[in-house]
């Protein structure tokens, strides 16, 4: 019982509690440069996702292989060949997308969602819950990109997935990065808003929720502690 | 020479990269609390931008195009990335401790920073020659000091200034981000 009811919050919590984008800040960059339409929001979401889930397998079947000194490169091969794939996949079965997101599909490889679930999570736990794990984070950051999509392109285009809304007003700013830096800030208050929590205060290593995680900073940390 | 200072200037502040084409927000976020940490990661990332260019340029076109494995770019590049990141960490901890102190801590921060992978791919992907590509690179990486510079100077009003609870924090800051984006807006269509 207590292990079924543990396989369904390792994949519920990145949906909602964990949510990677909303509430621990992590891969910004896509965030805000894809979400200028819902569709690209939803597309870079489900890239993103497919290369977690891949690299998420892939890492915890290793985990005992790869030695514990060289992990980070091992995690960014891993994580660039599935990345190098899913370009391959979308350039020669969707083309349109593969033209708008750009350089941003490439650049899912320093994600820092992808590698932080792999430091924190896959290397740690078995294959069955590192799947539930990604697809859990995976649909939590295309949830976050589509809102943010959505919220973008009603308010900067007046138009919703191609759909047309004949809105009266729209506001071109919302699809240009300005519009992306404020829709965000204002999501991430709303959000914290109806979980009743206080905002998070910065986002810096030492602060950064995935500290524990984070491989660079850790290698600080144990430098620091070393000398 | 006009068309390189047409790169280096378009690069530094029509397409800002923090700004405008949204790389490197993390750091643009983090290291922004104050002026000095904000040159000094500015500093590191126009270094290691410029640095990196010089490196997977000639990789990609002597040993990728002949054989034939442009898609191996990602790959290859983070890789170059991630070895010269701690190399450089180690012959300045080594060499230059000064310099070391100044820029040491950022380093290790900048190999997993999007705007360093994507400087050298803009590069391939636009065309450049090796001498462009160096110019574009330095303009990124000073128009990422730039923005992290000013970006400082808003953030400690922001901070000080009287926000609502629920904004407090990061989404004000993001907001302040906003603004500032707006006025970099302002150099679009300067050079064509």
């Amino acid at each position: 019982m207590s292990e079924k009811k543990g396989n369904l919050y390792q994949l519920t919590k990145g949906i909602i509690k964990e949510n990677p984008t909303l509430v621990t800040l992590l891969g910004m960059c896509p965030t805000l440069a894809v979400t200028t339409m819902a569709s690209n929001g939803i597309g870079m979401g489900l890239a993103t996702t497919f290369v977690l889930i891949c690299s998420n397998i892939v890492i915890s079947l290793l985990k005992n292989v790869i030695p514990k000194a060289v992990r980070l490169p091992c995690f960014i091969v891993v994580i660039a060949s599935f990345v190098t794939l899913i370009e391959f996949l979308m350039k020669g079965y969707i083309p349109a997308l593969y033209d708008s997101l750009g350089l941003f599909l490439s650049l899912i490889t320093v994600n820092c969602i992808i590698l932080g679930r792999a430091e924190a999570f896959a290397s740690k736990n078995g294959v069955f819950a590192s799947i539930l794990d990604a697809v859990g984070m995976g649909l939590g950051f295309t949830l976050a990109l589509f809102t943010m999509g959505s919220v973008r392109e009603i308010i900067g285009t007046g138009q919703w997935m191609g759909i047309d809304l004949h809105l009266p007003v729209t506001m071109t700013l919302f699809i240009m990065p300005a519009g992306g830096f404020f829709t965000l800030g204002v999501i991430i208050a709303l959000v914290n808003k109806l979980a009743n929590k206080k905002p998070p205060q910065e986002i810096g290593c030492a602060n950064c929720p995935n500290a524990k995680s984070c491989p660079t900073f850790n290698k600080d940390a144990q430098k620091g502690d070393a000398e | 020479m006009k068309e390189l200072l047409v790169i280096l200037m378009s690069a530094m502040l029509v397409d800002n990269f923090v700004l405008s084409k949204f790389m490197g927000i993390c750091p643009f976020l983090g290291v922004s609390k104050k002026l000095d940490s904000a040159v000094g990661m500015g500093a590191a990332v126009t270094f290691v931008m410029v640095c990196a260019t010089l490196c997977t340029y000639p990789i990609y076109t002597l040993i990728l195009v002949p054989m034939g494995l442009e898609y191996m770019k990602t790959i290859a590049f983070i890789l170059i990335i991630a070895l010269f990141v701690q190399l450089v960490e180690m012959i300045l901890k080594k060499k230059i401790p000064s310099l070391y102190n100044a820029l040491g801590v950022f380093l290790p921060l900048i190999t997993t920073n999007c705007a360093v992978l994507g400087v050298t791919i803009l590069n391939i992907d636009s065309g450049y020659t090796l001498l462009q590509s160096v110019v574009n690179a330095l303009g990124a990486g000073l128009g990422f000091t730039l923005a992290l510079v000013i970006f400082s100077g808003v953030r400690s009003r922001v901070n000080s200034s009287d926000i609502p609870e629920t904004f407090k924090g990061i989404p004000a800051t993001l907001i302040a981000a906003s603004i500032v984006s707006v006025s970099f807006m302002g150099f679009s269509g300067l050079f064509g």
